[in-house]
């Protein structure tokens, strides 16, 4: 009884059982691999999979896919941070903008991103810009109506000790209401990011020359599903790496609201 | 500094919504002055304030400071909130500094400023702490600190010490009065508690609710030479009592007793 209590303390702890449940997951996996039950084809073993994704990485490949993917994110996604910015502190701030934009922002934001793909290929071309401006309009409404609830919550406390300090509208806003709202527009940046995530695999999997979506498809065209697991897999890690990028800047930035 | 009220009313909403809260509110309040306004609550004490300070506005009447009409908040009227307003990022130091670097006051003066007035609310050591990191009492002085060093003409203290303990706020009530004695500021104080306002305020005036209305003013001559002593003084009990019934004759709610077992 008390040596289960003891093991039940040890593995009560975030760490453990995350890397267990991937565990339980892989076994399963490679059981039924092993048991041939299913097509190689249609379920490839870890081992395969592994192997698949190593040789893909030796080429180069990997590599060169990975670095363009995460560029359009990056290029997408920053513009969106830096334009949601301002415009969710704008809407949050003043009643005038929000109304102005507040349907119309609800009504595109409903518009799936993915279905701007045929627009911006005809406006764009096939190149760089429209996969970026697809994360940028495929983020950049989410991002700002959720900064936009943040201004909202901030305490009219902190707000009117300010003006009776003698403080300024546009110094509110970046001295009270920036820094107050910076936890909540890191952690709305964190998972919106998902987003931008998925939007850039869907732009190359529709058109592009490199990329890690690009590959899963050319994958699907030679029946190499071994490729599309490792794809997916690399895909999921450097969600996860930047996920947990986010959590270290917020961690270390704003320790007064941890 | 002279501020004065004349026959200052504001209603909120319009038309069938609309709601009287402040019903020719008159009173002045001198250099060097200690006023406080007691009400219960829905007496508009609350509203006096924030019209003074300028973050509302009336629906009649005039608010002048030194005979200009107040349009909007200023740092010649520091206000101090009942609920802690302390920024949370920043450390009591940065809290104190905040007003007069938003006025942009040189940055020497600022460190210098920030050190006065933290050793004025005897809070020096704990200049690199997080208002998280500080007791209730403790933030209070902060915040009373951090409205001194902009450089007010009068303080308006919101109930500053109605979310504290009782006995932190006993202790409160003599730094505050302290303070007044030492700095000679001016303020205006607003609390529903009557021995808070009698303590420290030369003049109380006391409001009535529904719609909210000066209804008595009373000079509190007293001897505040020992707080603790005054606390129990037979006149100053028997003014409270005074002044206790005549805000429970002024509440409209009546707490029916319980029937006897």
């Amino acid at each position: 009884m008390r040596l289960s209590a003891g093991l039940w303390r040890r593995l009560d702890h975030p760490w453990v059982l995350g890397v267990l449940g991937i565990l339980i997951v892989l076994v399963v996996w490679q059981l039924i691999a092993a048991s041939g039950s299913v097509d190689r084809l249609f379920l490839p073993s870890p081992a395969g999979v592994l192997a698949a994704g190593s040789a893909q990485a030796e080429a180069g490949i990997l590599l060169a896919d990975a670095i363009a993917s995460i560029g359009r994110v990056l290029g997408g996604y920053a513009l969106s941070m830096l334009v949601s910015l301002p415009l969710g502190i704008a809407m949050g701030s003043n009643r005038i903008i929000c109304r102005l934009l507040e349907p119309l922002i609800g009504l595109i934001r409903y518009m799936p991103a993915p279905a701007f793909i045929p627009l911006l290929i005809i406006y764009f071309g096939l190149g760089e810009l429209p996969k970026v401006l697809l994360i940028f309009i495929g983020t950049l409404f989410f991002n700002t109506l959720m900064i936009m609830d943040a201004v909202k919550f901030v305490p009219a406390e902190l707000l009117e000790s300010a003006l009776t300090m003698g403080g300024r509208r546009l110094q509110i806003l970046t001295r009270v209401v920036t820094p107050f709202i910076a936890p909540q527009v890191l952690d709305a940046y964190r998972i919106n990011m998902a987003a931008a995530w998925n939007l850039v695999i869907v732009a190359e999997l529709v058109a592009a020359n490199e990329g890690l979506g690009k590959r899963i498809s050319l994958a699907q065209r030679f029946l190499r599903t071994d490729e599309i697991f490792a794809y997916l897999i690399v895909i999921g890690l450097i969600g996860l790496a930047i996920d947990l990028i986010f959590r270290l800047v917020l961690r270390r930035t704003c320790r007064w609201a941890i | 500094m002279h501020l004065s009220l004349t026959a200052v009313c504001k209603t909120f909403g319009r038309g069938r919504a609309a709601k009287q809260v402040l019903d020719t509110i008159s009173f002045e309040i001198n250099s060097g002055e200690f006023v406080a306004l007691v009400g219960s609550s829905g007496s508009g004490k609350s509203t006096v304030m924030r019209l003074i300070a300028g973050l509302d506005r009336p629906t009649s009447g005039t608010i002048l400071m030194d005979g200009r009409p107040i349009t909007g908040p200023g740092h010649d009227r520091g206000m101090v909130f009942q609920k802690y307003s302390l920024y949370p990022w920043m450390t009591a130091a940065d809290n104190v500094a905040f007003g007069m670097t938003l006025q942009g006051l040189p940055a020497r003066e600022v460190r210098e400023r920030t050190g006065y007035f933290l050793e004025v609310v005897g809070l020096q050591d704990a200049a690199g702490r997080l208002p998280r990191e500080l007791s209730g009492g403790m933030q209070q002085r902060v915040a009373i600190a951090r409205a001194l060093a902009a450089d007010p003409k009068v303080m308006l203290l919101d109930e500053p010490f109605g979310a504290l303990d009782l006995q932190i706020r006993e202790s409160m009530q003599e730094f505050l009065y302290q303070l007044w004695n030492r700095t000679g500021l001016t303020a205006l104080l607003i609390t529903h508690d009557l021995e808070e306002a009698l303590l420290m305020a030369q003049r109380v005036h006391i409001m009535a609710p529904h719609p909210g209305r000066i209804v008595r003013t009373v000079e509190a001559e007293l001897d505040r030479g020992d707080l603790g002593a005054l606390r129990v003084d037979r006149r100053f009990l028997e003014v409270r009592e005074d002044l206790a019934r005549c805000l429970r004759g002024l509440s409209q709610e009546t707490v029916t007793p319980l029937p006897p077992v």
